[in-house]
Parts: structure tokens; sequence; C-alpha cells
């Protein structure tokens, strides 16, 4: 089974040598034709990248705590070329996977100008997020974690909205800021570890004095990348901008890439310093958790309000990983698999009306369901994934969080509990405002109910949201083992 | 050791004098139809030296004036190699502008000799001449198109400083033998063991490095850059940007580390000084250009700044750091050249920033060449320019300067947005028109090295990695 991660990995980059190939054959030929075969090799592509990862999912022991299909070749001195997964990693893997078809069916029709490029960046997005979950070396974790930024600079900035090259620059700016400090802080570790090997560094005990300064290092860069308040401000410019497919790879995947690098860095390889630094992610989380929302309360965009709310929810995951126990672990990783599905689906459901009439605008909408009952039912099916109502995925996140972090403080999991309240007031409002009453606006009188094409984009996300919802086991069987690992040797680490 | 003896470790330098003596009194008697010949005689020369260099004995010659070591091979291969590129897309972009004279390869081949005698000074005259050599060949290149007005501007300023520049390091020479009583490196160590460095030599060690810093322009001695990069002919801009700085760079590590390694904890100080002033001036210089050579002036002047930090950690590791850091450079900054010599419009060389609006669109290849070179040189992986920038932080941080490594990472953010700047106007924002077809030379250049910065460096640093390792411990130091 060696070598089937870099497999998944690089799978995608095959679909961007064939488009590109197919570029080059195709000079002065029909554009559209063209697009629509580069679209074709872009959705083979990503579904048999999909069916490597399920296969590698099936493939995963799910009792063995270290690190699975590991791959192993030295490169020069100094870098490794190392790859694996555990129980942590693996389900980001096929999250990625799964929602990049949806995200090229969904700009099937969307996307119009440059559509091969579109797709090759999408593509090459695909292997720089998979490698970044996959690496198991840091100088390799921060080439995938940095590279990324390439593809979706451009896709903001080419294919984004009126604003999106201001958008494209914050994106960009901000997240190489708290990136640099990462690179800073991983050529430390590496030379006062000697090794840039990711299970050695989570087995090696720094300095609790240094780590006080690589744990910062390393959370300027998840903080801004999770995002959390008040490194959050480039989040909702670029959601607003990009186009909806990259929105969903925004929320769906990249906001995780934050979190995850909490879970296999800050935790294990600091753990002094994580506990040191436990009130203040607490009380970072806590005010994204309510600020947010209620910033999201006052938004006119549907987009920006989702993205705010994606902050918000990511405010319980940070505050769950930091709960340092299995319950806020498990919940926090379950939290981000279930908020890329839920939050990916209603930026989907966004670009379902922004096709249609080209604005995101609440108040310029209203009665929808009317003339829209199917989109009405999705739409309201996800909101409520996104309120987190008991039976869909979004609930078993929040609750596990806020369990977990109750163990640790009573005060941030009761001020966490009113964030759930307020993604009602918001989310619930949002529904009424754009679906419910009487169909004033004359433009929206013919508009058409859901495609084929949607309905088949967003039958796999409401089948996972509600599977997940009552059957969260299926998660958790596949993480346990990793989790108790991880939390046991953090307790250990800390004398706890 | 016997003067023949000597002369076999000079064969590399020995062999370019004698080459280019024979093409100039072959272009002499040809005139300037020879151009073309001269020019293939030159890189052929330049080549062979190249091998020369590469399989050269090591040792030292004339009484300690000539070093062949590991490290001095290093250097003159890459020298050597990069030089024929700036021979072939010089000579064919003078011959578009109508300017093409024979003297042009010669010039290069003159520099390219004097770098070589740079990388392999083992005292302080070899050391000038190395310097003036390379420095009087560049002065005139920099001026080669006589009738155009800017050129001659950039050649004068280009010499008036870089006599003062020359200035400061004969009197830096001079106090330092007069402190030390040696002009050779090894001794003028041996006097200063034990860290008694008298204040005379320290005089002596800071104009130096004050001469030194001009030529590889760092700040607070960069003062000519923009101007000469705005004004030289494009193919010569992109030879000095590249070529010489790994010279100076070479011969900065070899005098610091070989006539100075016992005086570490001072000079440090002013290599530190000079990459954080480098590193800022760079980046917040940048900001302000609507020329994209001026920008990438500043941008050379940010790099070598990024150089400077691995100098300063002062071990082998740093020394390797610098090594790899420069070709890694010279290469991304051979095909930033290459490329705005490659693209015009209505026969107008496009260098405001403006000028590339919506050229992803127009020249989709082109575009794609100068955005990998504009991320790599950005410093974001998987790019060359990250793994050169990789290599000189990681060496400054375990040499316990994190501190100075955090706040110059910073320095490369600010520096990140003219790169995105011009990423964005290729990529966002739309075309005025149609470009020129690009010359089959230039952009062939500007694509080979594009595809360096990304992917063939993978796969290279593997090579290129242990070479530099085994060069930087010709400087002796841990």
């Amino acid at each position: 089974m060696t070598g089937i991660l870099s497999l998944i990995t690089f799978a995608p980059m095959i679909g961007v040598a064939a488009i590109l190939a197919l570029r080059a054959m195709s000079a002065g030929q029909d554009t559209a034709v063209v697009a629509n075969r580069a679209k074709i090799v872009a959705l083979v592509t990503s579904l048999v990248t999909l069916a490597l990862s399920v296969f590698l999912v099936s493939k995963f022991d799910a009792k063995d705590t270290g690190f699975q299909f590991v791959e192993t070749v030295t490169w020069f001195s100094g870098a490794t070329y190392r790859m694996g997964v555990d129980g942590i990693s693996i389900l980001f893997v096929l999250l990625t996977a799964f929602l990049l078809p949806i995200c090229i069916l969904a700009s099937w029709e969307s996307v119009t100008d440059r559509v091969l490029e579109y797709l090759a960046a999408f593509l090459l997005l695909e292997t720089l997020v998979i490698g970044v979950f996959c690496a198991l070396d840091l100088v390799l974790f921060y080439l995938f974690f940095e590279g990324g930024l390439v593809p979706m600079f451009l896709i903001i900035g080419i294919w984004g909205g009126k604003n999106r090259v201001y958008a494209a620059y914050k994106f960009f700016l901000y997240t190489l800021l708290g990136s640099v400090l990462m690179l800073a802080a991983i050529l430390a570790m590496a030379s006062i570890a000697k090794t840039t090997s990711i299970p050695d560094l989570m087995v090696f005990k720094f300095d609790p004095k240094v780590q006080i300064l690589l744990w910062l290092a390393f959370f300027a860069s998840f903080a801004v990348k999770m995002p959390m308040w008040p490194v959050h401000t480039w989040l909702p410019d670029a959601h607003v901008e990009a186009p909806t497919a990259g929105s969903v790879i925004l929320a769906g995947i990249l906001l995780k890439m934050g979190g995850y690098g909490f879970l296999r860095f800050l935790l294990p390889m600091f753990p002094q310093a994580s506990v040191y630094f436990t009130p203040l992610v607490f009380a970072m989380s806590v005010i994204a958790i309510i600020y947010t929302s209620l910033v999201a309360l006052r938004q006119v965009d549907i987009k920006k309000l989702i993205a705010y709310s994606s902050v918000a929810h990511m405010g319980f995951v940070t505050m769950g990983i930091f709960s340092g126990n299995a319950q806020g672990v498990q919940g926090a990783i379950f939290q981000m698999l279930s908020h890329g599905v839920i939050a990916g689906a209603l930026f989907l459901c966004v670009g379902v009306v922004y096709d249609r009439m080209h604005t995101r605008e609440i108040a310029f909408y209203g009665g929808l369901a009317n003339r829209m009952p199917w989109y009405a039912a999705v739409f309201l099916l996800f909101t409520m994934g996104n309120v987190g109502l008991p039976g869909t995925s979004g609930f078993v996140g929040e609750i596990l969080t806020m369990t977990g972090a109750y163990h640790v403080s009573t005060w941030t999991a009761l001020a966490a509990t009113t964030g759930v309240i307020l993604s009602a007031v918001y989310a619930l409002s949002l529904y009424r405002r754009v679906m419910f009453g009487e169909l004033v606006n004359p433009k929206l009188a013919a508009i058409q109910d859901l495609t084929v094409r949607e309905v088949v984009i967003f039958a796999p996300l409401i089948a996972s949201t509600l599977i997940l919802g009552v059957r969260p086991g299926l998660i958790f069987n596949l993480t346990a083992a990793s989790v108790d690992h991880l939390v046991g040797a953090y307790k250990a680490a800390v004398g706890g | 050791m016997t003067f023949q003896d000597a002369l076999q470790l000079a064969r590399p330098e020995v062999f370019l004098a004698a080459s280019t003596l024979v093409l100039l009194v072959w272009g002499a008697f040809r005139g300037d139809k020879a151009m073309g010949e001269v020019s293939i005689g030159a890189s052929l020369a330049l080549f062979v030296a190249a091998g020369l260099a590469a399989v050269s004995p090591e040792g030292t010659a004339f009484s300690g004036g000539f070093i062949a070591d590991g490290a001095s091979a290093f250097g003159k291969v890459a020298i050597y190699l990069i030089s024929p590129v700036a021979i072939y897309l010089g000579d064919r972009w003078l011959g578009r502008v109508g300017n093409g004279r024979f003297e042009f390869p010669i010039l290069i081949l003159l520099a390219a000799l004097g770098m070589g005698m740079m990388v392999s000074a083992g005292d302080l005259i070899s050391l000038y001449i190395g310097v003036e050599l390379q420095s009087l060949a560049l002065y005139v290149l920099a001026a080669f198109r006589r009738d155009d007005a800017k050129a001659s501007e950039a050649g004068l300023k280009y010499f008036v400083l870089g006599a003062l520049s020359s200035g400061l390091l004969l009197y830096g020479s001079s106090l330092i033998y007069g402190f030390a009583g040696s002009t050779h490196f090894d001794l003028i160590a041996k006097s200063i063991e034990g860290g008694a460095t008298g204040t005379g030599v320290l005089f002596g060690l800071v104009f130096l490095i004050c001469g030194l810093a001009f030529k590889v322009s760092a700040a607070p001695f960069h003062m000519w850059t923009p101007d000469v990069y705005e004004g030289a002919p494009t193919p010569v801009v992109g030879f000095f940007a590249a070529a010489p700085k790994l010279a100076a760079m070479l011969l900065l590590a070899r005098v610091l580390s070989q006539g100075f390694g016992t005086a570490l904890e001072q000079w440090r100080q002013i290599i530190v000084v000079a990459a954080f002033l480098s590193v800022a001036v760079g980046a917040f210089g940048g900001l302000a250009q609507s020329n994209v050579k001026r920008l990438l002036a500043y941008s050379s002047i940010a790099n070598i700044g990024y150089a400077l930090i691995g100098l300063s950690a002062g071990s082998a590791e740093g020394m390797e750091a610098v090594l790899v850091f420069m070709v890694l450079y010279m290469i991304d900054v051979t095909g930033f050249f290459a490329c705005l010599g490659a693209l015009s419009r209505d026969g107008k060389p496009m260098e405001q920033l403006s000028d590339f609006a919506g050229l992803a669109r127009v020249r989709p290849g082109m575009a794609l060449a100068l955005t990998a070179l504009s991320f790599s040189v950005m410093g974001l992986p998987p790019f060359s320019g990250f793994w050169a920038k990789m290599f000189v932080f990681k060496a400054a941080i375990a040499s316990g300067q994190w501190a100075l490594a955090a706040v110059l990472l910073l320095g490369s953010v600010v520096a990140a947005f003219y790169y995105l700047r011009l990423i964005k106007t290729m990529w966002f924002d739309t075309a005025p028109g149609q470009t020129d077809k690009e010359p089959l030379d230039a952009k062939g250049v500007a694509l080979a090295s594009a595809l360096f910065c990304f992917p063939v460096v993978l796969p290279a640093l593997a090579v290129l990695e242990p070479l530099a390792k085994t060069a930087a411990s010709a400087f002796g130091l841990k």
C-alpha cells in the first residue's frame, strides 16, 4: 500500500497536465467545446481521487494509533519527503476529495471565462490541500500549506466579484504574514530537535520557555487560517468576492487546515505552552462565537452572513481542541468535518440564487419558497444543520465541544451556549427574509427551481449531513484511537 | 611551488584571459560583423573554463594570492555557466536594437574573468584586481548603448559611485595592511588571533565591507541600483544582477571567514545591520515603483539582505546557505530579465507596470513564467526562491539570530505586495492590446528558468545542496 498517499495527493496533477495538454492541442477550436472537455477531464480526475480516498479509508486500520501508509524518501539534508495519515488527518483527505467534484459541478455553468485555467487552479489546490493533511515532515507541510495561497489568490482575483483584487490581496497577505512566523518556528524546531519529522517531533520534549515562542509563532499562522477573532477580517471579504466554488473550498477545507494544525502541532508538540495559553484561546473562541454571531445578524449580504457564521463555528472548534480532553477534541474534529459539508452546502445554496439573479443582497429576495419549493427545503435543511439541530451533523460537534469545554471551564462553556441561540437567530432570520413572505420583487417571478445538476450536487451533501447526524459513530470509530492517543500523551505531558 | 604548478591552479583564468585576447584581435580585424562569431567563441571559452574549474586541483598559488578550493570551483562553475546566457541574450537583443558590436561578448568575458579572480582571491591585492576588472567591464556594459541618454547616465552613475566604493575598498585594505602587517587573508587572521582586534584593523574591515557592500548593492550602499537597473540595457542588467553578486558574495564570505573568522562578533554586527537595512529598503522602496526594472532593483536589494543573513550566521551552514541562495537567485533573476527583454509592444520594450496589464490573456506562456518567477523571488513554496530563503533563515536561526530572522521574514511579507501587484496586473487587469511576438532566444531562457524555479528545482536541490556543502567547507568554519 506504500505510495497510495502520493497517488491520491498527485492524482489531481495528472488532471492538470491533461488540461494543459488539451489546451495545447486544441488551439483555434471552439472554446466552448474545449471547455466542456476540460470540465469532464477535471470531474473525472476529481472522482478518481475521491474513489482512491474512499479506498484509503476502507484500508485504514482504525485501531492503530500511529501513522499509516507511511512513505519516506530522503530528499536532501534538511528535508525528507515523508507522508502518512492517522485517524485525525485521514478524514480531512476524504473531505477534500469529497468536496472537489462538487465544486467542479457547481462551476459547470457559472464559470465561462478562462475555464481551463479555473479547473487547473482547483485541481492544483486539491493536490496542495491533500498534501497538507498527509505531510509528515515540517518542511513538506509548509510547502503544501503555503503553496495553497497561489491557486486561491488566482481563484479569488480572476473569477471573483467586483472587489476581488482587494479581497485577493487581503487573503494572501494576511495568510502570508501568519505563515512566515510559522516558518521561523519550523526552522527553529529543526535546529533545536535536529529533525523535521513530525512523528519524531511529537515525542520530542521542547523546553517550556522555548515552547511559548514556538507556540505563538504556529498559533499566528493557524489562527489566521482558522480564522479566529480578531484576525478573521480577511474571511468575509474573501468569501464575498470568491466565486461559489471558491467559497466552498475556502469554508469547507482551507479553514480546516488551521484546526488540523492545532491538533497536529500545538497540542502534541507544545503541551505546556498549550496549557499556558488555554485561557487565551478560550477567551478568543468565546468572543468569536458571540461577537461574530452578532455581526452576522446585521449583514445584508447572504454570503457575508454565512462567512461570519463560519467564524463563529470555528470558535467551537478551537474551544473543543483546547479543552484537551477526548470529548472536546472529538467534537472539534467532528465539527470541522460537519461544518465543511454544511458551510459548503450553504455557499452552494447562495450560488444557486446568485447564478439566477446575480445578487446576494438579502433584501432583494423574499418569498422564494413560493417559486422554489425544493430549493427552500434544501436550504432549510442546511440552515438547521448550521444552527445545530439534533439529527443533523451540526449538533454533534457543538454539543461535544461544549461538554469538553465544560470539564475545563464552566464559564467558557456557558458563554458558548449563547452562541447556539444566536446562531439560531441569525440563521432563521436569514431564512425567513429570503424564503418566506410574499414574493414582492417582480424580478423573482420567473425564477426556476433546482435543476437536475444542482440536485446532483446537493444530494451527497444532504445525505452526509443527515447520516452523520444520526450515526456520528462512523466518524468517531475512525478517529477514536488517534484522539485517545493524542489526549493521553497531552495529559501525560502536562501532568493532569 | 613552481610557476608551472601555479599556472595549473589558475588554468581556467589563464585560458579565459588568452581566449579573450584572441577573440579581441579577431574582432578587431573582422569588425562588428564578427559579433556572432565572437559571441560563439566567447561562450565556448566560458564553457571550457567552467569545465576546467570543475576539475581544477586544489591549492594556493602565487604566494597565497590565488586560492583554488571547493568554494572557488563552485563559484567559477556557476559564473562561467551563467555568463554565456548573458552573451546569448545580449547578442540577440543588441542586434535587434541595431547596436550589435563585437566588444559586447569580450566585455562579458572580461567581467567573468574578473569574477573568477574575485572568488579565487587569497589576498587583498588579488581581491582588488578581481573587483576592478569586473567593475570596469560592467561600467562599460551599462553604458553600452552610447547614444541612449539613459544608458549613458546609468553607466556614468555606476562608474562614479563604483569608483567611490573602490576607494573605500582600497582605503580599508591599506588600513588592514598597516595594522595587521600583511595582505594575505590567513596572515591577517593570524595577526588578530585571540580576539585581539586592533582598532585600526577594525576600521579597515569596516571600509572593506562597505566597499564590497556597494558591489552587492546592500543597503546603505544601494543608491546606484535602481538608476542603473533602469537605464542599462535589459540583458546587461540581467547579467549584472546575477553573476557579479554571486562573485562579490563569495568574496565577502571568504574575506570574512578566512581573514576575519576570529573577529566574527565584530563583523557580524555590521552584516546584521546591512541585512536589516537592505530588507527594509528593498521591501518598502519597491512599494512605490511603477517601473518594473526599478522594482527588480529594489527586489535585488532585499534579496541581498537575505543572503547577508546567511553570512551573518558565521557558520559552515550559513556559508552553504549563501551559496545555494545566490545560485537559485541568479537563475530567478536571469529569467526575470529575459522576460523583460522578450516583451515589447509596438516595438517599445514593456517596462512600466501598467504595460503588463492582461498579459495572461495575450501571452499566457510568458505570463505564467513571470508569475512563477515572481512567486519564486517572493519566497513562496514550492518555488526555488523559497528554498533559497529557507536555507539562509535556517542557518541564521541555528546560530541564534531568531529575532532578526523573524523580523526579516515579516519584511518579506511587505515585499510580497509588489510582486503580487505584478501578478495582479498580469492576471486580473484587462489588456490594452496585443504585444509583439517574443523573440525565441529570450522567451526560451525565460521559460527555462521558470521551469527551473518550479518544478526542476525540487530534484535539483538534492544535487545542489551537497555541492554547496562541500564548497562551503572550504571556508574552514564550523
